[in-house]
């Protein structure tokens, strides 16, 4: 044989040519990007991280001030991009259970409207229903001087939902005081926004996820179940649930990896996440390239960490071939 | 041995009972059912008749800003509005630009539905009229006045991205998934990387990445405008995720078809595009659609990088201070425009997937 029509040859020379076009492809961008910033008089580095932030985050799980660094204010976005995103996987597995619940049932009635939320949320896109919830809660509602109050000690201005909140000695109702209501529990709007939006978004998805895990169990397995004399619950319980879960989980993981990245979209109504804090540090710093590093970095992480621990639990309950 | 004979005719046994159940049984046959049919009741009781009251009875159909009092719909308000939320800032004499480019680009998609018209002369017949509606709408040309893709705007703007996003992510993502099953590794974790990489990120930070950091990686002098930009993160982006669902197909291929080929001594060209290619796409058509579903939705995130497409213009549209900020009328309008793209094409999934489409049961 010629050596050039030889297969290992050709592997070889087709290897390198193509690490050699992806590395110089690199090599370039990352030239004119030092040439601009040389050009431009930027330094690139983390010092800044140090410095104090000087903007304000209107509400967040972790304390800040102004006066704190930026890596701090990193940190507070993170923990509110992680905040939101919990209660909302939570809220919309739950609500996504009721879908599945409802679509699975034997009611016309109940079917349709099941069928017609998830068509309806799932064709639409989030940013459009988020500004939509934003919307409603600013511009919908009463203002402070004449709330709605649907139950007592809840009233829904359009500054935010004031609710009662648990303590330690009992209840704490909000109260009317001169400005504003005390005591409490405040929800901003946009927190507000971003809580209804995403958990009705994706509990669309969700419910779907189950509702096709729970229908791709072979029915003869709930019959047989039912046939050896399993009571209906059991059969659910031990037999059709268990099997359900093996095809559900893997989509989940991406839907609630999904969750973590539509939370992004908390810039559109200006909720204090993560991606808040990146374009209001590049506003202020410059610092563009790092800002967007520790971005990605930041999502990257909690992708593969999401995926690992997901998948650790997915070969716990997977189907044991011999 | 004797015999037996049946000789009197059995007699005619009644039917079965009617299976179907009563209308009170379907609808409060257990508990659950009864709950959820009393509160989807109660729901549409509360529900309809402020809905009526506020849409229909008290709804403002015609006029100025100020007849808009809030005790009805301010439908007036789209009436007045809707041009600039479709079409955004283009210059208004010029409208019938932007309206050729809705119908070229609705005309070759209805023209593209059935599977018999899946031939190469499609795929040019988009390329063209791609090409012809970009130039329509920017002009520049004798009798057409030139209007620069800063002045672009509303449906137009969504629906190029849309298309100009899966069109040319498409073979991007072809090259990818095949770059992902080979067996060359360093191609292999190259495609790996990048695949993993863009989809590992949301598209709000991606859209972030290439408005901010494109500028700055491009030699200097080198200007690509907004559009460019957002289009460049919405291919790369499509491009990954078309390379997934097409890596689904890859692998759903049995193994004696390209086992097959190379026993023919096709090379590996013609074996990826005349065996290969052909089934794997095929194989996964209908969560090719679920892509186009997607990518129309995100279409909207644009609006994060300063470009009108169909919802900053309707947020624009808001911002007037001559009218009250009808806000449930304007997110109502342009939630109906994209759901009537992404329900048709979810329908049409459906209606593709009931199809079979090439004979063959695996």
């Amino acid at each position: 044989m010629v050596w050039w029509r030889d297969q290992k040859f050709r592997a070889i020379v087709f290897q390198v040519l193509a690490a050699g076009a992806f590395l110089s492809l690199i090599l370039w961008l990352t030239g004119n990007t030092a040439a601009n910033l040389a050009k431009r008089g930027l330094t690139v580095g983390f010092d800044f991280l140090g410095r104090a932030a000087r903007f304000p985050i209107s509400e967040s799980v972790l304390s800040y001030s102004p006066t704190d660094h930026f890596w701090w204010a990193y940190t507070v976005g993170l923990g509110n991009t992680l905040f939101i995103t919990m209660i909302v996987a939570l809220t919309a597995t739950v609500l996504g259970l009721m879908l599945a619940i409802l679509r699975r049932e034997d009611n016309p009635l109940a079917q349709g409207a099941g069928t017609t939320y998830v068509e309806f949320f799932r064709n639409t896109p989030l940013v459009v229903q988020l500004l939509f919830w934003y919307a409603l809660v600013t511009v919908g509602l009463p203002s402070i001087d004449a709330p709605l109050n649907p139950l007592p000690g809840v009233y829904l201005t359009e500054r935010g939902l004031y609710l009662p909140a648990l303590s330690l000695n009992g209840l704490d109702m909000p109260v009317r005081a001169k400005f504003n209501f005390e005591g409490g529990l405040n929800l901003s709007p946009e927190f507000v926004a971003m809580y209804l939006g995403l958990s009705l978004y994706a509990a669309a998805f969700i419910g779907e996820i189950i509702r096709g895990g729970l229908e791709a169990v072979a029915k003869g397995q709930t019959e047989a179940a039912l046939a050896l004399g399993l009571a209906p619950k059991q059969a659910l319980n031990l037999v059709l649930i268990p099997q359900a879960l093996r095809i559900i989980i893997p989509p989940m993981t991406s839907q609630y990896i999904n969750i973590l990245k539509n939370s992004t979209l908390a810039l559109v109504v200006g909720y204090p996440d993560i991606s808040f804090v990146t374009a209001t540090t590049i506003n202020q710093t410059g610092q563009a390239l790092e800002g967007i590093f520790i971005l990605m970095l930041v999502f990257f992480t909690i992708s593969i960490a999401t995926s690992v621990a997901m998948n650790l639990y997915n070969s716990r309950v997977a189907l044991k071939v011999r | 041995m004797t015999g037996f004979v049946q000789t009197q005719s059995i007699d005619a046994r009644t039917a079965p009972l009617d299976a179907r159940r009563s209308l009170f049984r379907v609808l409060f046959g257990d508990v659950l059912s009864t709950v959820s049919t009393l509160a989807i009741l109660f729901a549409v009781i509360a529900l309809a008749p402020k809905l009526v009251s506020w849409g229909l009875l008290n709804g403002i159909w015609a006029g100025e800003g100020t007849q808009c009092t809030g005790a009805g719909a301010c439908w007036a308000f789209l009436r007045a509005k809707y041009p600039f939320i479709l079409f955004g800032i283009y210059p208004p004499g010029q409208y019938w630009r932007p309206v050729a480019l809705i119908v070229i680009f609705i005309g070759l998609t209805l023209y593209s539905l059935p599977p018999k018209n899946w031939k190469t002369s499609t795929l040019w017949a988009w390329v063209i009229g791609t090409v012809v509606a970009l130039a329509l709408m920017a002009g520049g040309v004798p009798g057409l006045e030139a209007v620069p893709t800063d002045s672009w705007g509303g449906l137009p703007v969504t629906l190029i991205l849309t298309v100009l996003s899966l069109g040319l992510g498409f073979p991007l993502a072809i090259a990818l998934a095949l770059g992902r099953q080979s067996e060359l590794k360093a191609v292999k974790y190259i495609c790996v990387a990048v695949i993993e990489g863009i989809r590992g990120l949301p598209l709000l930070s991606l859209l972030f990445i290439v408005s901010i950091l494109l500028p700055l990686m491009l030699p200097d002098g080198l200007k690509i405008d907004k559009l460019l930009r957002a289009l460049v993160a919405m291919t790369v982006f499509s491009a990954a995720y078309l390379a997934e669902v097409l890596r689904g197909g890859l692998q759903g291929l049995h193994n004696g078809q390209g086992e097959a080929a190379d026993a023919l001594s096709l090379s590996w060209w013609s074996k990826t595009r005349l065996i290969i290619l052909p089934q794997a796409i095929s194989n996964v058509i209908p969560p090719l659609t679920n892509t186009v579903v997607v990518m129309v939705k995100n279409t909207s995130l644009v609006l994060i990088v300063g470009l009108y497409d169909l919802l900053s213009a309707g947020r624009a549209a808001l911002a007037d201070p001559a009218w009250p900020a009808p806000f449930a009328e304007t997110y109502g309008f342009i939630a109906l425009i994209y759901f009537i793209i992404c329900f048709s094409i979810t329908r049409y999934t459906h209606w593709i997937e009931r199809q079979n489409l090439f004979g063959v049961n695996r």
